[in-house]
């Protein structure tokens, strides 16, 4: 079994080593600074006035095998971290969801209308504070493939019912007044470099209007902001009118309806009393929050949490094996060191301590180059990515989960080398040799 | 309650078991070692050099009888009292030096100051002392391989000294190194006895490396037997 472990560690590392060469350079360069500038001697001072003076010694006795390490391990940390946090923009739609916010949709599916009259019937439902009504535009610009999230809506109510869309009294005045009008977010204003005036041809893949086309004429009246930072403001709200005066579809229909309740307490009531108002009717309806909605909607794409989990997973437990095994390996190529130490007198608790500490000190140097290199990538894509995927932030729970993690691998890696140094016999380790 | 004598063993038994069978090594030995002595201990190899050597290290633990050192007995202490009283008490030499790889001559000579209260300048000033006696100041950046072996064996008999012990506890240390280096390593010893009253005892299987010391005992199936050593 051990043996088998060695060949996989070392098909690990030597394999891994030549394929990611780029990435690892750094950590030599880095050392090689440190080894010049005498900065590894004014850490070795500081272990020395601290104690820690022979497990800093015993960390870098071998900078290859320390290098190869801390490297599988910033591997798992930048896995981790990336991950999770790509996992929590993906929720952040499902997190930030008002709770008193209920998405009504035609219980066939949600992308079935509803008739426009349910609009006032809603209303009318005790407990409902503020409906919208809102259509699926189906928008992009110039080409189909630059997909900008579109929808028509009423404007009044929309802003009521979406408090997290944050826009100043003058651009609000401005769409109010303007038919054509359309707010777009921070985003999608930064992406496509639109300024508040701009008149925007907008296309349809769905619609296809009066005049014989797929474009909408709108101008900009607004760019409005996330109340959080993880709001996604990667859309845009038009007038419901000018859509309904201009698509030749016909009707009195609306997408779905979005509304807020007097008080979360009252979700559940609201929602049956909605359903029930509508169940002899031709289209029946569907009420559920918010989260719910939007987490089905999640789900479509596949189970990622799942998926996650079992990359995660999977990175964690083959680096636990690498490191737990070289670890032991290299507190047993000490074991005279150890027995000498014994010998002379330190105790078998200052040795169990000494190498807890050396696997501790491995975990945080791996698990915080990790955290570092997810920060910088993730900063990075954040402006690259925020058209897709809003509110993507390495956030400090994140962070605290990777220190978390970190501890538990230094202490799951230190603990059996540790103890078998801390039980270590004198007499027998060294007639052993 | 201090006499001049250092060691006293009483009865002292000490047997093995290696799977079933049972290895008596010492059957009721009883010794005096005397302070300021510098004792050599001759004998076949598996005759319990090394082990005798370790029960009076307080390294290993007699089966029964009793180990008095300097009016206190040792053989009932726990490990981590043992663990204290080496620190304080003991300088070990070993027959393959056993510094620390990884650590400077200086660094090796300091290892057991790291186990006293003093401070970094105290201990600098202490290993300074302990290398200029062993005659290897200019070495002290040098690292264990590269040095030679009776230069590794005099760093590690500055390690056994510098915090000052009582008594030195060396099995073969001149076993691993030709007769010219192991002639200046034994004088060094001799001088430490001689001039610094430290208490040595030295297992070896060299004859002429037991003419330094001041008597010799010969072990043999776990007894002292006499023997007639004509000059
Ligand atoms: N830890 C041990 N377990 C079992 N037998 C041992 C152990 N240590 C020593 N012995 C046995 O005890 C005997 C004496 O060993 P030792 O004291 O090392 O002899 P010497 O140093 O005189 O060569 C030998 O037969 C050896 O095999
Ligand atoms: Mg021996």
């Amino acid at each position: 079994m051990t043996k088998l472990l060695n060949i996989l560690a070392l098909v690990a590392k030597y394999g891994g080593l030549l394929v990611t060469l780029p990435i690892w350079l750094p950590f030599w360069i880095i050392w090689f600074i440190f080894e010049k500038t005498g900065i590894n001697r004014l850490i070795a001072n500081f272990m020395i006035a601290t104690g820690l003076y022979l497990t800093f010694k015993n960390l870098f006795r071998k900078p290859l095998r320390l290098g190869l390490t801390c490297f599988a391990i910033m591997i798992a940390f930048l896995i981790f971290s990336v991950v999770t946090t790509l996992k929590t923009a993906l929720n952040a739609g499902v997190e930030l969801s008002a709770d008193n916010r209920l998405v009504v949709v035609n219980s066939i599916n949600f992308t079935q209308p509803l008739p426009y009259a349910y609009v006032n019937k809603v209303k009318a439902i005790e407990g409902v504070k503020d409906v919208v009504h809102m259509n699926w535009f189906g928008g992009y610009f110039q080409e189909p493939s630059q997909q900008i999230v579109t929808m028509a809506v009423d404007p009044e109510n929309y802003l009521k019912v979406y408090e997290e869309v944050v826009i100043d009294d003058e651009a609000r005045a401005r769409w109010f007044g303007n038919r054509r009008g359309m707010l777009i977010g921070r985003a999608l204003a930064t992406a496509f470099g639109w300024k508040v005036g701009d008149l925007i041809p907008m296309s349809s893949n769905i619609f296809s209007n009066r005049e014989g086309g797929h474009v909408w004429e709108m101008e900009v009246s607004g760019i409005f902001d996330g109340r959080d930072e993880q709001f996604g403001t990667n859309f845009a709200v038009f007038h419901y009118k000018y859509f309904m005066e201009t698509q030749t579809f016909g009707g009195d229909w609306v997408g779905w309806l979005t509304l807020t309740t007097a008080d979360p307490a009252l979700n559940e009531k609201v929602a049956k009393a909605i359903d029930e108002e509508f169940s002899n009717s031709q289209a029946q309806t569907d009420t559920s929050t918010e989260k719910a909605f939007n987490k089905a909607f999640i789900e479509q794409i596949g189970n990622i949490g799942l998926m996650i989990f079992g990359i995660v997973f999977t990175a964690f437990f083959t680096i636990l094996l690498v490191v737990g095994n070289t670890m032991i390996l290299a507190i047993r190529e000490r074991t005279g060191e150890i027995a000498t130490l014994k010998t002379l007198g330190f105790s078998a608790r200052s040795i169990f301590g000494m190498i807890l500490t050396e696997s501790m000190l491995l975990a945080f140097i791996g698990g915080f180059a990790g955290l570092g290199l997810a920060y910088v990538m993730v900063e990075g894509a954040k402006t690259f990515l925020a058209q897709f995927l809003p509110g993507l932030v390495l956030s400090d729970a994140v962070a605290m989960q990777a220190i978390g993690f970190m501890v538990l691998l230094g202490l799951v890696t230190g603990l059996v080398p540790a103890l078998n140094a801390y039980r270590l016999n004198i007499v027998t380790a060294f007639s052993r040799r | 309650m201090t006499t001049d004598i250092l060691f006293d063993l009483k009865g002292v038994k000490k047997s093995f078991t290696r799977g079933k069978e049972t290895i008596k090594i010492f059957d009721g030995l009883d010794m005096q070692i005397k302070q300021g002595d510098f004792l050599a201990i001759m004998g076949p190899s598996g005759s319990g050099k090394t082990t005798l050597l370790n029960m009076l290290g307080g390294v290993d633990q007699p089966s029964s009888g009793e180990v008095w050192f300097d009016g206190a007995r040792i053989d009932s202490l726990s490990e981590g009292q043992l663990s204290k009283w080496r620190a304080n008490n003991i300088g070990f030499i070993f027959q393959f030096y056993n510094l620390m790889p990884m650590l400077n001559a200086a660094r090796n000579v300091e290892l057991p100051l790291l186990l006293t209260n003093l401070s970094a300048k105290q201990r600098k000033q202490s290993v300074e002392t302990a290398l200029q006696l062993v005659e290897l100041a200019d070495r002290a950046a040098h690292l264990p391989k590269e040095l030679s072996g009776g230069q590794q064996q005099r760093v590690a008999i500055a390690r056994a000294i510098v915090s000052d012990p009582k008594l030195l506890l060396c099995d073969e240390p001149t076993g691993d190194l030709d007769r010219h280096t192991a002639d200046e390593i034994l004088e060094m010893l001799q001088l430490l006895n001689e001039k610094f009253g430290k208490t040595i005892v030295m297992v070896t299987h060299d004859p002429s490396a037991a003419s330094y010391a001041k008597r010799t005992l010969h072990l043999d199936k776990g007894e002292f037997v006499e023997k007639d050593l004509a000059a």
